[in-house]
């Protein structure tokens, strides 16, 4: 189908350009700009911007499931939203959860990528090792982890000859989740950071040698500075990702909120209250909430990019 | 000189090398161990599976989890429905953004401006964030419990196409007017110069974009509960975690879902090592 399409739109497109290749400078094919972008929009106007309208909208209304005799209530759902002990509690817990992953994963991605440069033998063997685990899918990584979590059948208690109740007990459930979330998923900024170091130019290196720098002198004052980019993107993206938690933490207590609700994320609330009590309206009202924050955070980090980029000029 | 030299020019074993390829070994071990700890279990029998005090390797080695996953559950059902899904969502995704891509780049079009700022806004957006909403619309479009609504909705990321429009900007311009002069229109120059130079970027994003897709557990587990329609990671979670969970079984189950990526990655470790730099260089 795209491909009779895209013929007949080429024909005249053709003939236009040839007529016109004396002012290559000219703009071309206005007109036909929009053909390109037009499939990609059409989806993204069905399945982004249509929903977050939508979303919006049942925001202030009592819309259940059904999606039927939705009444229009204005702020009434914000109102009880804000005063919402859950929303708080779960907001908080990811907010926790976020807290506790970005410095981690950002410290021990930058780690692994060093020690994966730095050995000069078998670098992909070592690539593989650190990313393998981010290949699996959430929920068998949630699964698994489970299972090395659980006392008595599991590993970890009996490797490290302890009796901790992990997913049981309030105190150790959160942290349970952050340890398998590191494992999961720090090979993606463990690869970011190793592409980021094999980009540093080694004349940099060989100058400062030539200069008497140290090893410990050389990484202060070559490596971490030719990283602050990508360090800047790998908390960004870390901090986006962990607010959306929600696949481990449901898998891993069953999909419960774990013990004494201590596990209940953000994206687990807003979906228990709409596909459990069914209140879409109040769902989307979160929703919108979660969304204003999360475009916060982006927005500040577009903010904090333009400012550096203004004082190095 | 052209006779073939068998001495291999090897590096030297400093001490740091040394002391570096250790801690490497030691901690792979730890970051592969999980994995064995799976491969294991899913190679005991149910009963030796939950015996106290665990232990590595098995007594009785024995098949029976993977013969109870292939003969009881929907689990062939499930590969195959994850298969059709990624694969067709990765196409749909490619071709789009690649299109998008090239639009927003290079040509010009009234309300452009506008609609990339749109579209950087939807970087933002993700059914993690509006899952309530995106449900309502996709019950509205008829489309719960079907193919159409599992793979739609995942086909239009404003990541990708951020990425791409990246990419085709650094494109000399030169390369396209010399076709131009020639007479090649805008669709001929895309399909015969453009995306040719663009494999690495293109390759990049149709394997995260796979990964994504395959391991996506979110959408899924909202727009479907028909365990015939169910993909890998949807399944492995709510239907065999329902009923007293078989860990030996739950392990195969989870190995069979892991295992098609991570051969993929063995074999194509160079494109998807420098696709994961390709993205974080657009993306810084």
């Amino acid at each position: 189908m795209t491909a009779t399409s895209a013929q007949t739109i080429t024909a005249p497109a053709r003939a236009r350009t040839a007529a016109d290749s004396a002012t290559i400078r000219r703009p071309q094919g206005f007109q036909h700009g929009g053909w390109f972008v037009a499939p990609f929009l059409l989806l993204f106007a069905l399945f982004v911007i249509w929903p977050l309208l939508r979303g919006v909208w049942l925001s202030f209304t009592d819309a259940n499931i059904s999606g039927e005799g939705a009444r229009f209530i204005g702020l009434d759902n914000y109102r009880e939203a804000l005063k919402d002990p859950l929303m708080w509690d779960s907001l908080g817990h990811s907010a926790f959860f976020t807290l506790m992953v970005v410095p981690c994963i950002t410290v021990l991605a930058f780690l692994l990528a060093m020690l994966a440069h730095h050995i000069e033998r078998g670098k992909w063997l070592w690539r593989l090792c650190f990313f393998a685990p981010f290949l699996l899918p959430s929920t068998v990584a949630a699964n698994l982890w489970q299972w090395l979590f659980n006392p008595g059948t599991g590993m970890i208690n009996y490797v490290f000859g302890i009796e901790t109740p992990w997913l049981t007990d309030k105190s150790y459930a959160m942290l349970a989740i952050v340890i398998q979330t590191l494992w999961w998923t720090v090979g993606f900024s463990f690869l970011l950071y190793l592409a980021a170091l094999q980009g540093i130019p080694g004349h940099l290196y060989e100058a400062a040698k030539l200069d008497g720098a140290n090893a410990w002198h050389r990484m202060v004052h070559i490596t971490l500075p030719m990283l602050r980019n990508i360090t800047g993107l790998v908390v960004a993206l870390q901090i986006l990702a962990s607010l959306q938690v929600f696949d481990q933490a449901v898998v891993m207590m069953d999909f419960l909120p774990g013990p004494e609700g201590s596990t209940r994320t953000f994206v687990q609330f807003t979906l228990e209250e709409g596909f459990t009590s069914y209140r879409v309206g109040y769902a989307s009202a979160i929703s919108v909430i979660f969304f204003v924050i999360i475009a916060a955070v982006a927005l500040a980090r577009m903010w904090l990019l333009r400012n550096r980029e203004e004082s190095a000029r | 000189m052209t006779t073939a030299v068998p001495v291999k020019s090897r590096k030297p074993w400093t001490p740091s090398q040394i002391i570096l390829t250790l801690l490497g070994t030691a901690v792979s071990a730890a970051f592969l161990a999980p994995f064995a700890w799976a491969l294991f279990t899913s190679l005991k029998s149910e009963t030796e599976a939950v015996e106290v005090p665990p232990h590595w390797l098995p007594e009785v080695w024995t098949g029976q989890a993977w013969q109870a996953l292939f003969e009881t559950g929907n689990i062939t059902n499930w590969f195959v429905n994850s298969v059709a899904v990624s694969v067709c969502v990765t196409s749909v995704v490619l071709l789009v953004s690649a299109l998008a891509g090239y639009g927003f780049a290079r040509t010009e079009f009234r309300g452009k401006k506008p609609l990339m700022g749109l579209v950087m806004a939807g970087l933002m957006i993700s059914p993690a964030v509006l899952g309530v909403p995106l449900f309502t619309t996709v019950q509205q479009m008829g489309m719960v419990d079907t193919y159409w609504g599992m793979i739609l909705p995942q086909c239009a990321p404003a990541a990708m196409v951020y990425i791409l429009y990246k990419f085709f900007q650094g494109i000399p311009r030169e390369l396209e007017e010399a076709a131009f002069i020639d007479g090649a229109g805008r669709w001929r120059v895309f399909f015969t110069i453009v995306l040719p130079l663009s494999r690495p970027s293109l390759a990049a994003v149709g394997i995260f974009t796979f990964i994504a897709s395959w391991n996506n557990f979110l959408w899924p587990y909202m727009v479907t509960n028909n365990p015939d329609l169910m993909t890998m990671p949807n399944g492995i979670a709510t239907v065999m975690n329902s009923y007293g969970i078989q860990w030996a079984q739950l392990m195969a189950g989870g190995l069979m879902a892991g295992l098609p990526l991570i051969i993929v990655f063995v074999f194509f470790q160079r494109q998807i090592v420098a696709g994961v730099a390709h993205t974080g260089l657009a993306g810084q």
